[in-house]
């Protein structure tokens, strides 16, 4: 591990340029974002980000790396994920089919001889099966092989098993792999590492303490106009301030699921394509299931959406 | 104070509050400071946020604790370096001097001096305030103040009067100043562990002896219980051992010529525990029907499938009343409705086998909630011996304690041979470790 970070890394200089770099690739950040990313790089920590789903946890990912100008190494968590699928893996497939080919030809490779001398031919075979040309490298150790540093996103890391939980600490601490055949891997550049969860379960503490942990919560009237402008740049100004408005009417109504932001933004793209020009009860109601998926949550929605439009009218007009 | 020990302090004032900090965190968190410095609050709030607290109701404890500890001007008076050292320290001799000289930074730097001698981060109740603004004001030299006080009484002249009133206005004010300090301390240092300490007391007070203002206060006590439980059986299903499956293995590549190209690895299955509950809701076991309805509830997932039956005379599955969102009023309904009759067991447990028969199987733990006081009636054994000999195992969790056991009415005597456990629970914490016990059984298969 070097003591220089590579150039990449060095234009996340200040909590204010981070934000201003995310917002040129379309993320629209907060203080504490940019904050907890600046401190990851700084003190080369892991950041553990939670909060509900579809509030962008991914897309900071995704959006870093695309600012920084970095691979994204992305790997989606299970239940049942195990090393193999993310770290390494050996192309059995590949060794089984080089085998076969090659059993035809064993006596002619192998020659005659004792028992010693042909087992001392077969070990310098083994060294070739097991080298990095039928290794498959996973995203684990995809992005600790990056000479210019990467993002490595573990999403939904809840949804694995607590054994690959506890199998993750050590690359995340000491950002090495140990492959038995091959020896130690360390990373040439520690990645930028970036856990999401969606609390389906609690994670481990010794996890949580190599991390550092970020909030991101549904985000203010201010910070929700910014983000559906930036995504769906056709809408209309009154639309949009209404829409936001309304959507954060939303979210004090008594729900199974809030709408988020991702699901305002998809509300804002039908509508577009809608060509509507007001939020009106009747478009409302005919596209509330992009908003809401849960038909509980539209039924309960139903009877308060002509106070929820006119309050959304009112509130973005004043 | 410099900026390490007012983090140090910070970090203590968390970990009161049932926010642990590892020291590695209190490390980062360091760390982090070092990079932003203290200058502005806001940063120094956001630097420590991500490297303190690591859920969400932590974050609701560090927004009020930060605001609370670094309210008392730690940061100002790092800033300008403690103006009472600076210019000669009118605190040490003078208070008087100190309270009239309208210096507020000069005056809340020997609070904070006081503070710490009085020791007042030790607070642990509210009612300690007003003991800790006493030794405070010692610690402020306000004996010095009152011997003058008493001097100038003493003096009987309209100077000495005036002197006095002075005097006694400014002690006032220090007072004043000083339980607000300790008060505020409470809040940062004490509150917490208030709070705590109730809650060891909660858990381990009997159940039976509990009264009604203390249920709002068990819910949560309980939650946190279900989710130390979740945490410990919950989501564990499948893993890979590593171990060939040789016999699938075979039969996929078949095909193949035998040539293992698809290959299969033994799954393990943990299953998840099946509960049937049997509850004697009469009057005073209906308490503990409470809290290990509460129990189950709160376990939500870990928990596959759960069937609550409650009875007193005649036997109803309450099941689906405790699936509904008001878990409280459900509760207080099904004690209304089946809490009536007198205690009859074989009466129940024929119920038991006549209609839901088929709820238990060898993968369910049969649980009875009750003290097994059958009025004289026929307690069934039979039909108790054959549902448990159905179910993987049968835990009888009983109020009373053993002594009582065959005591008068009590047919526990006449079961415990069928049980596998039979356990006496008299407080959440009894009832924590019954449930322990019981989940502990569906381990990997």
């Amino acid at each position: 591990m070097s003591d220089h970070p590579p150039a990449a890394y060095e234009t996340l200089s200040s909590p204010t340029a981070i934000g201003e770099g995310l917002a040129g690739v379309g993320y629209i950040s907060t203080p504490d974002i940019s904050m907890a990313l600046f401190l990851a790089a700084k003190l080369r920590k892991p950041v553990l980000i939670e909060g509900p789903a579809g509030v962008g946890k991914t897309d900071l990912a995704r959006s870093l790396a695309s600012f920084l100008g970095l691979p994204l190494c992305r790997l989606q968590c299970y239940e049942g994920l195990d090393e193999a699928k993310a770290l390494y893996e050996w192309k059995y497939g590949k060794q089984l089919l080089y085998t076969q080919l090659l059993k035809e030809r064993l006596d002619e490779v192998l020659g005659d001889g004792d028992f010693d001398a042909l087992t001392g031919q077969l070990s310098r075979f083994e060294d070739v099966f097991f080298s990095e040309n039928f290794l498959a490298p996973r995203p684990l150790l995809t992005a600790l092989q990056q000479s210019d540093g990467a993002v490595l996103l573990i999403d939904e890391i809840d949804k694995s098993d607590e054994a690959f939980e506890a199998f993750l600490l050590e690359i995340l601490s000491e950002f090495q792999v140990t492959i038995p055949e091959l020896g130690t891997l360390s990373a040439q550049v520690p990645p930028l590492v970036i856990l999401t969860s969606n609390a389906a379960r609690d994670l481990g503490d010794a996890l949580k303490r190599r991390c550092l942990h970020l909030f991101i919560g549904f985000p203010d009237l201010e910070r929700e106009q910014k983000i559906v402008r930036a995504r769906v740049p056709g809408i209309e100004d009154a639309l949009l301030k209404r829409l936001v408005a309304f959507v954060q009417a939303v979210r004090g109504e008594d729900l199974r699921k809030y709408p988020s932001i991702s699901e305002s933004v998809d509300w804002a793209q039908a509508l577009v394509l809608l060509h509507a020009e007001a939020l009106g009860e009747d478009l409302v109601r005919s596209t509330l299931n992009v908003l809401l998926k849960h038909q509980s949550d539209i039924d309960a929605l139903d009877p308060k959406i002509p106070a929820l439009v006119r309050a959304a009218a009112n509130g973005s007009n004043s | 104070m410099t900026g390490t020990a007012a983090l140090a302090g910070f970090v203590s004032a968390l970990r009161s509050a049932d926010v642990s900090v590892s020291p590695a965190e209190a490390i980062d968190a360091a760390g982090a400071l070092a990079v932003v410095g203290y200058t502005d609050k806001g940063l120094v709030k956001s630097a420590l946020r991500p490297a303190l607290c690591k859920s969400t109701e932590d974050g609701a404890v560090f927004d009020r604790l930060f605001e609370l500890y670094f309210s008392r001007a730690a940061f100002s008076s790092t800033g300008d370096a403690a103006p009472g050292e600076a210019d000669g320290a009118p605190a040490e001799g003078d208070l008087l001097a100190l309270v009239n000289s309208g210096d507020e930074a000069a005056l809340a730097t020997a609070l904070e001096r006081a503070g710490e001698a009085a020791r007042v981060k030790d607070i642990r109740f509210s009612t300690q305030t007003a003991f800790y603004a006493q030794k405070m004001l010692k610690a402020l030299g306000v004996e010095a103040m009152e011997a003058d006080l008493l001097e100038a009484l003493q003096a009987r002249t309209p100077e000495g009067e005036a002197r006095a009133k002075e005097i006694i206005d400014a002690r006032r004010a220090v007072l004043k100043r000083a339980r607000e300090y300790t008060e505020r301390q409470y809040e940062v240092f004490g509150s917490g562990r208030t709070q705590t300490f109730r809650e060891e007391i909660l858990a381990g007070k009997s159940i039976g002896a509990l009264d009604r203002a203390d249920y709002a206060r068990m819910r949560p006590l309980v939650e946190k219980m279900a989710k130390r439980l979740s945490a410990k059986y919950g989501r564990r299903r499948k893993m890979k051992t590593g171990a060939l499956d040789v016999r699938r293995t075979v039969r996929a590549n078949a095909g193949l010529g035998g040539v293992p190209f698809n290959v299969h690895w033994k799954k393990r299955a943990r299953d998840r525990a099946k509960l049937v509950v049997l509850c004697d809701v009469s009057g005073s076991v209906a308490q503990y029907v409470r809290f290990l309805l509460l129990l189950l509830h709160c376990l939500g997932e870990t928990v596959e499938d759960l069937r609550a039956f409650a009875f007193s005379g005649h036997l109803g599955e309450i099941t689906d009343d405790l699936n509904t969102d008001g878990f409280e009023g459900a509760v207080e309904q099904i004690l209304r409705r089946y809490g009536m009759g007198s205690t009859d067991y074989g009466q129940a447990l024929q119920g038991l086998e006549a209609n839901h028969s088929s709820a238990i199987d060898r993968q369910t733990s049969f649980i009875v909630l009750g003290d097994g006081r059958s009025n004289y009636g026929d307690p069934c054994t039979d039909i108790f011996s054959r549902l448990a000999a159905r179910a993987k195992q049968t835990i009888w969790l009983c109020p009373e304690p053993p002594a009582l056991w065959g005591s008068g009415d009590s047919e526990m005597p006449s079961y415990r041979p069928y049980c596998d456990v039979v356990a006496n629970v008299s407080s959440l914490t009894d009832l924590e470790r019954a449930l322990d016990r019981i989940l502990a059984r569906y381990g990997v298969a």
